[in-house]
């Protein structure tokens, strides 16, 4: 490491350093190191600081990239931190789960020739590196301005939502259905991709920054959103409930034992920490021969976590290619780097019982890819004859979520789309229903952290002018 | 946190907690469930509302030790707090004037339909209850039923109190004799739901059921409560815990709900052994 220091420039990005792919497969310690000083100094030192920054154009969050990557160039990290933070109250949430590739680092102008700039990696080291320095800056509290917000749900969006209405001097209530609060970062991402004391370190400093925070509170159940707005006294409500009820494939033996939807595999494993099972009291089902169906982020996930749990085989079904797959395609790297078996282009037609209730093997059907569907990715269809069966004894599908419809459905004057989802305004979160907004997955359907992120954002400030004229155009 | 205000054993193996929750107390209804998490490493069960007071703002459970996280709630006592408390969750029992309804409660079972009975009272109804369990001393609360019933009939399988029999013996007398009876409602052990349900198709009596499944965030997100009704999965969370019985595939519940007794079985025994119970 030290040597380097002699070289010139490097052409390439720094890599972050991780663990061990055979190693990290059989532990859910974090699978990246992190940047050192050294090496943030090193990365930062390629960004060419472009007048016109086409980065901060791929940011949903705002966040001003050249200005954070200059100050670590300079070393000044807790300064850096301080700017990420001016916009984004999760950074290090982002530094690891943000699709960066597909957003800020997809506009640095490095990448037309080479590697971007390892945005995502340099605001992960700012932000762990205020954490270990212990210097948590919150911002003065602004002065008060009497309004009261609601906000429901503790996740990205609800959290950035919660953060930037504190910071403008309203009372923020935010309320959580879970034991705990962060939404997906808690219960859907895995402790080796996202620790949770990480989580609990950026919820602590949204609480710092003076939002209350309640949690164990299903809201259409213990208060509807008109009992907050007109009898607790709320100016404004977010809703921010995210994805909902797992998708299953509808074909024969899904409800045998052994098979979870991904859902609630990742929330006995994450959430209730079931991989410290008997330490823990929630349990899990510990497969030999695991079967994951889907090609997204949720799917890899899943895979990972059982191959952590001890399985001697995960297969990864797919039923289109790899180039369709929606994962991040550093995730399908680490995926395929742990040895989990990738069955493309394979559909499950049926699952088989061991004549307990117990799932004892699938039957799966080869695919070749059609003519492009109405996503534009070519539609996958079945091989006749070509059907196998493969010995499983959990199986998770990963196939996505439907609308829940608990807190909606206590609210007739709210409008939905044929899906359940909540018709909002895209650049205000504005909904039909006056003083109501809404954003992230309850309105776009499973999406990433950081569109949730940037929904609630755009939603903070449109409460804010909301607040202040309480004047409502909706036009949907 | 949830404080136990009153603690009553009802039984051995049954004990009843008088929880303060003034948030839920206001809005629940009878049929709804709540979620109760004891500690940081405990599990999410769901447990059944046996009574509420809206204005002392409290829940009232019964539940029976059957696992290691029931038996540590046995062990708690008045003034001790519960961590996490989460409802009032499931859509609430329909209660309307239907003119004669049979509640039939099996086990701790008793419990949930008590509320249940008392609002088909209040609507104007003619019910008559049937209270079963193994033995005597499982049985509990049947001065409360037979406040809210016209007519009560207590079974035992042993016969050491009431009559000997399972509850389906006088279900079929009754719906033999009585033509009248529009509705029966059956919350109890699965088993004792199946035959409820057998019992009442011969005679096409409507029946309500209310499922106990292993759930774990109660609220749709995970599915582990999915059972078959009517050849659909549904969740039992979100889209019951009321269903028609005669849809039910009451063996896939069966099935499901013995998901995890390997674990169970660790579990307690590891509990067990720590604080020296037999």
């Amino acid at each position: 490491m030290e040597g380097k220091k002699e070289e010139k420039k490097p052409k390439n990005r720094v890599k972050m350093r991780e663990q061990d792919p055979l190693t990290r497969a059989r532990n859910f310690n974090e699978v990246p190191y992190g940047y050192t000083p050294f090496d943030a100094v090193e990365e930062a030192s390629r960004c060419l600081s472009c007048k016109r920054p086409t980065c901060r154009e791929g940011c949903p969050v705002e966040v001003d990239i050249p200005g954070f990557i200059s100050l670590i160039k300079e070393r000044k990290f807790l300064e850096a931190c301080y700017k990420v933070k001016g916009k984004n109250a999760l950074p290090a949430v982002c530094g690891r789960v943000c699709p960066q590739e597909i957003q800020c680092e997809s506009l640095c102008i490095l990448g037309k020739k080479g590697e971007p700039v390892a945005i995502g990696n340099l605001e992960r080291f700012v932000a762990d590196y205020e954490a270990e320095k212990g210097e948590i800056k919150v911002p003065e509290k602004p002065k008060p301005t009497g309004r009261k917000v609601v906000i429901i749900g503790s996740g990205p969006g609800g959290l950035t939502c919660a953060a930037d209405l504190a910071k403008s001097g309203h009372q923020v209530t935010l309320f959580e259905a879970l034991q705990k609060p962060g939404g997906v970062l808690i219960y859907g991402i895995p402790e080796f991709r996202l620790p949770k004391v990480i989580v609990e370190r950026e919820v602590e400093y949204i609480k710092k920054l003076g939002v209350e925070l309640i949690l164990d509170a299903v809201i259409g159940k213990l208060y509807t959103v008109d009992e907050l707005l007109n009898d607790k006294g709320y100016d404004a409500c977010f809703i921010a409930t995210g994805a909902g009820l797992p998708i299953f494939m509808g074909i024969l033996g899904e409800n045998l034992n052994g098979i979870y939807s991904a859902n609630e595999f990742l929330t006995r494993a994450n959430l209730m920490k079931a991989y410290l099972f008997p330490e823990y009291d929630t349990p899990i089902k510990r497969g030999k021969k695991v079967a994951v169906f889907g090609g997204g982020n949720v799917a890899m996930d899943s895979a990972r976590v059982a191959l952590r749990l001890g399985a001697e085989r995960v297969y990864l079904i797919y039923r289109r290619s790899e180039a369709e797959m929606p994962a991040r395609k550093a995730e399908v790297h680490h995926a395929y780097e742990e040895g989990i078996e990738f069955l493309l282009l394979t559909n499950p037609t049926r699952f088989i019982d061991d004549g307990k209730g117990n799932v004892c093997g699938v039957e799966c059907i080869k695919m070749e890819l059609g003519e492009p569907d109405e996503s534009g990715r070519r539609r996958p269809v079945p091989i006749k004859g070509s059907e196998f069966q493969i010995e499983i004894d959990i199986a998770i599908p990963a196939l996505g979520t439907r609308a829940n419809p608990l807190l909606t459905k206590t609210m007739p004057d709210l409008k939905l789309n044929k899906r359940g989802y909540i018709v909002a305004e895209e650049e205000t979160g504005m909904t039909s229903k006056l003083g109501v907004f809404a954003g992230g997955d309850i309105v776009t359907g499973a999406a990433t952290v950081i569109l949730a992120m940037g929904a609630g954002k755009k939603a903070a400030r449109a409460i804010n002018e909301y607040l202040k004229w309480k004047y409502w155009d909706f036009k949907s | 946190m949830f404080k136990i205000l009153k603690k009553k054993e009802l039984s051995d193996v049954v004990t009843l907690f008088e929880i303060d929750a003034k948030d839920i107390a206001r809005k629940v209804q009878p049929g709804n469930f709540f979620v109760l998490k004891i500690h940081e490493q405990g599990e999410r069960i769901p447990l059944t509302i046996a009574d509420f007071d809206r204005e002392k703002g409290t829940l009232t459970t019964v539940f029976q030790k059957v696992g290691k996280t029931t038996y540590h709630l046995g062990t708690l006592n008045e003034g001790v707090f519960i961590m996490d408390i989460i409802g009032p969750l499931g859509i609430p029992s329909h209660i309307e004037n239907y003119g004669k309804v049979v509640c039939i409660g099996g086990g701790v079972g008793i419990a949930p339909v008590y509320p249940i009975a008392r609002a088909l009272k209040e609507a104007g109804n003619i019910i008559i209850s049937i209270i079963g369990a193994r033995t005597k001393n499982l049985i509990f609360w049947k001065e409360k039923m037979r406040n809210v019933s016209d007519e009560l009939i207590v079974t035992t399988d042993d016969g050491s109190y009431g009559r000997k029999a399972v509850v389906t013996i006088p279900l079929d007398e009754l719906l033999r004799e009585d033509k009248d009876i529009k509705l029966v409602i059956a919350i109890g052990p699965a088993i004792m739901m199946k035959f409820v349900c057998r019992t009442t198709a011969k005679y096409n009596v409507k029946t309500i059921v209310s499922l106990n499944s292993i759930m774990v965030d109660a609220t749709g997100m995970c599915g582990a409560c999915r059972v078959e009704v009517g050849g659909e999965t549904k969740f039992a969370c979100v889209d019951g815990p009321e269903f028609d019985g005669h849809k039910v595939d009451f063996d896939q519940l069966m099935k499901r709900q013995q998901m995890y007794l390997d674990e169970e079985k660790i579990a307690l025994e590891r509990y067990r052994e720590k604080y020296g119970i037999k």
